[in-house]
Order: structure tokens, then sequence, then C-alpha cells
């Protein structure tokens, strides 16, 4: 019997020839992410820190993104402890405010590769999977432990394997497939398992990937993986990504829980109801419900091709004016080749609010939070109750080409 | 000693909004607001030894671990659902907050029942009937031993300095 993608990651990260589902290994993480929540991290093991110091000053990928810029004294004197915690112990890849989300800047500084391990603790760290790495999400008390110890505990998974066949029908976008595969799925479908996309995965946008890999722990999944391919060896390319990676990718033989087929051909636009990611219906059963606040954005949705598509939709029209737009690039790279392009002048003329890049209203720390009764289409991966700052607010989640189209009608509208 | 019995997919936002996640940290800033937007009474009237009941995918999303911190904070003996979300589970694990995966036991309860749980038998009890849960691997045992994982890593810490 073939090995699955965990299995061989977690076997050589852990110097074991196999490794079966089920089974405890101890391995070394090539990046261990953390954010604004770095502050708390360092809180917690300051004696050991200066009793033992830091197993290494280069697994740590620290990105202050999650409340940028800082929204009061508290948030700005976190972000004053990680800047002198990154001095202190050297470092060697940090990321200030402004620069982006997390995900969005491990993954296009080239410091996700193929075939290696990353835990961060934030749960969208399966991000990652989308060029191949085997990257899952921790909580903060073990990233501290990581930062003392350099290792961590896995336990091997299951895996679950999803075909894809043909492409999809613009402007039916990877949101789609990945929202239509959660309400499918449920949103414990994937619990504990490593979910691995075959089949016509090359038609896919390295974006498109790193939209449907972000939104793997939605599912319940432990990772969420792409096979490596020339559009992963390109955009690694351009990230600048150290060479001497190998990718790893399944056995034909490999063993899986369950096989799921998707003709992508047949998916069609849809929105997550809320107050689970899982409720998820066809736009055209929503056709007409009216919306307070648009979202176009984040690290599910916030990269270039997610900003043209929404400019697309927008340049020349005006956002109703019963309802708002906020734009939220998922980095200042991409902002910066929106302005070049013309994307964020089409969507500020259009009327859009433009927020930092980072991680802004997505979890209701500040910014562009929701009152009662209030509606938001957005195109975030989460739409928990309360989860933009208010627990009598909805939140509806579609892809940037739905939100941008609904933005003009103050309503949830198709977009084909 | 008090059972709270919540539904299926009870997220992390749910367990401890999003908007304070980084302006709380510590067990005193928590426990005002754990459940904030699921059951307002919990932070008020739950106290030591109660026990939550929980249907499927408990603590789902995000990876915050005021939940998990808090929740042991308050001397909570025990979470009992049919299946968790793994970051969750994970969290539990590393601050020594008890969880038992045990459908049956969640399917017995009802309204007013009593529960009891003895985690070195592997043991929970409703209205008196036993139903038992599997044991943890070794490796999570000895985290739990020691208190939870920073207590783990700081005896390995010491052992590998006085080496």
């Amino acid at each position: 019997m073939g090995a699955t993608f965990a299995q061989k990651v977690l076997g050589r990260k852990s110097g074991k020839p196999s490794v079966q589902p089920g089974e405890i290994v101890t391995a070394r993480p090539d990046h261990l992410l953390t954010h604004d929540n770095t502050a708390a991290i360092i809180s917690k093991i300051g004696g050991e820190l200066e009793k033992y110091g830091l197993d290494n000053s280069e697994t740590p990928v620290i990105v202050i993104d999650h409340v940028v810029p800082a929204s009061n004294e508290k948030t700005a004197t976190n972000h004053k402890r990680i800047r002198e915690f990154v001095a202190a112990r050297g470092i060697k890849h940090f990321f200030d405010a402004g620069e982006g989300i997390c995900h969005q800047v491990l993954i296009s500084k080239g410091l996700a590769l193929p075939g290696s391990l990353i835990v961060g603790s934030d749960s969208h760290t399966c991000t990652y999977g989308a060029v191949g790495a085997f990257a899952t999400g921790i909580d903060r008390t073990e990233a501290a432990s990581i930062m003392l110890s350099g290792k961590t505990w896995f336990k091997v998974p299951h895996s679950l394997k999803i075909e894809l066949k043909g492409s999809l029908a613009k402007p039916v976008s990877a949101k789609d497939l990945v929202l239509t595969l959660i309400g499918d799925i449920g949103a414990s479908g994937a619990n504990y398992l490593s979910v691995e996309f075959h089949g016509d995965t090359a038609g896919l946008t390295m974006e498109d990937r790193i939209t449907i890999a972000n939104m793997g722990v939605e599912m319940g999944a432990k990772n969420a993986v792409f096979p490596v391919d020339e559009v992963t060896e390109e955009f690694l390319k351009q990230a600048g990504a150290p060479a001497g990676w190998e990718a790893m990718w399944a056995d034909p033989d490999a063993s899986y829980v369950k096989t799921l087929t998707y003709d992508l051909s047949k998916i069609v636009p849809v929105v997550a109801k809320p107050h689970t990611v899982d409720n998820v219906a066809p736009v055209t059963e929503l056709e007409g419900t009216e919306i307070n606040q648009f979202l176009i954005g984040t690290c599910t949705n916030g990269r270039l091709g997610d900003l043209k598509v929404a400019a697309d939709v927008l340049r020349g029209k005006r956002v109703h004016p019963n309802s708002r737009l906020l734009v939220l690039p998922a980095s200042r790279d991409i902002m910066l080749e929106a302005v070049r392009d013309g994307s964020i002048e089409a969507l500020v003329e259009a009327g859009a609010i433009m927020l930092p890049p980072g991680c802004g209203p997505c979890l209701g720390a500040h910014q562009g939070a929701l009152a009662p009764e209030e509606k938001c289409l957005s195109t975030a991966n989460r739409n928990f109750r309360g989860r933009m700052g208010c627990a009598e607010a909805e939140i509806y989640l579609a892809s940037p080409a739905t939100v941008a189209a609904s933005a003009i009608e103050g309503r949830i509208v198709d977009p084909r | 000693m008090r059972v709270w019995k919540y539904g299926s997919d009870i997220n992390t936002d749910m367990l401890f909004p999003g908007k304070y996640t980084y302006t709380c940290s510590t067990p005193e800033e928590i426990l005002p607001h754990l459940l904030e937007d699921l059951d307002p009474s919990f932070a008020k009237e739950a106290g030591a030894g109660d026990v939550i009941m929980a249907e499927n995918n408990f603590g789902c999303g995000s990876s915050r671990e005021q939940p998990t911190v808090g929740l042991k904070a308050m001397g909570i003996k025990a979470v009992v659902a049919k299946s968790y979300a793994r970051i969750f589970y994970r969290s539990a694990i590393n601050q020594g907050l008890m969880l038992i995966e045990c459908p049956e036991a969640v399917d017995a309860y009802k309204d007013g029942s009593t529960v009891d749980v003895d985690p070195e038998g592997g043991l929970v009890k409703v209205d008196g009937k036993d139903y038992a849960f599997p044991k943890l691997p070794p490796e999570i045992i000895a985290i739990r031993q020691a208190g939870g994982l920073l207590d783990y890593v700081r005896g390995e810490l010491q052992e590998r300095g006085s080496r």
C-alpha cells in the first residue's frame, strides 16, 4: 500500500521510513508562524527565554497583521513588545504592520516550500497547502513551546481525496468551489483529515489554490494540499523561494477514507448563509437579500485577481447608496499592483472604502464592525455569529464577483 | 455541580468573541467573556466542577486559546462531546483541560440528568449508567500529567540543561 502526502511529509520530517495514520510522531517544523498573538506567546515563556534562549531564530515567521495599524494603547503596546522581541532575539523573518496578512506574506515571500512542514498559531495556516506544503494550525501555547524546543508532536492523519474534473465556468470561481465542497461535506466533514486535491488541478491558478487551501479548516481539515506543478514552480520563482526543495505527493495506490469527485463545469455561484460556513445555497436562492456592508479582501480573497474581478464589475458604476463597500488587499505588494493596474482607482471611484492590508474587519477586532440587524456580504472565510463584532448581525460569504455585482444593487445578485 | 448542554458546531467565536482576542489573554480578562455570544448566563453562573456536554465538532473555527485557557481556569471538570475540532482538541491537551469524546454519553443525556466523569477510569456516568471512552495515547497522557504542554517542555529543558 502506497503512502499519502501526509504520511510522506510526516514520515520524512520525523525521520521514519514509513508512518501510519493514527501514529504519533515528533517533528521539527520548518517554519512557525505567529502574528499579533506573538505578544501573548512570548509573555508565557519570558523566564525560559532568558534561561535557555530561542531554539533558533530562523524558524519563526512573525507578521503583525491582525489589528493594524494599532487600534488602541493595548494593541499598540503588543506590537511594540513584538518589535522589541524580534530585535532582541534576531528573528530573521519579521514583517511589520502594513506588509500584509500573515498567510499572504509568508507564501508570497517564498517561505512556504513544497514538502515543508509549517505550523502556525492561526487556524488558516492550512493556506500553504496551495504550494504543496504540509501546513496546519496550533494554539498560542504550542507556538510558545516550539519557540523553546523547536519541535512538536503530530498525529498522522487519515486522508480525503478530492478529484477535480474539467474547469470552472467564469465568473464562477475557486471560492464557489470551496464553499460548495464545505456545504456538501459539512463543517466537520474533514475533521482530523488531510485533504488532497487531485485531477485537473493544473487549470487552477495559484490564487485559486490559495483560496481553496485557506478554507480547508472550515471543513475541519488538518491540512489541504495541491500537487506541485509548473504553476507552483513559476509562483515560487516569482516569490524568490530558495532552491533545493523537494516536492512530495501521494503514491497512486495510497489509501483514503473517502474519494469525492467534482465536475468543475457544474459548479455555480453560491453563498454561505449565517451563521455557519456549511450553510451553503446557490446564489439564485438568495437574490434580493438586502445588504448593508460589502467586504472584498482578506486572506481568502484579497489577491490581485480578486481585486481585478471586483474592479471590472464596478468600473464606471457606483456602490448602492444604502450600502458601503470595504476593500481589504491581502498585502502591500498586492495593493501596489492594484494601484498600478487601475483596479483600486476603479474601486475607489465606485465608492469603496480602502482599508490597509491586514485582517481588518474579518474577526471583528477593529475596523468595519457591524451593528445589530445589519447584514454583510463578504469574501472572507467565516460567517460565525459575532464574528464581525456584533452577535445580532448576519454575515454571508461569497466570491469577489458575487460581492462586487451585489454591491452595485445593494442586495445579493447572481454575478452571471 | 451543573451540566451545561450545547449543540453542534459550537465555534470558538461563540466560546470567546474575536473582538476581545487581542486585548484579553489572562484568565481574569477571559472569564467574564466566556461563551458570551452562546450563553450569557455561563460566565455568571458556571463554576469549578461543572461539566459541558455538546454534540459534534465542538470548538471549530479560530485557533484562539482563550476558550481552553478560560474553561481550565474556571475549573470545568470536563467537556463531553460527540466530536471535537482538532485545533481545539490539541489546545485542550496543551492547557490540561479534560476533553472526553463519548457520543453514547451525550445521547444518553436529557435535561436534568446527573453526570459524573471519572477521567482516570475512562468513564462518564449519566443517570448512574457508565459509558466508557477511549484512553489517550501515552504521548498525550505525559503532557497532561505534566500539567500541560509548557510545563512538559519546561521539564524537558531542565533535563537537557542538567545533562
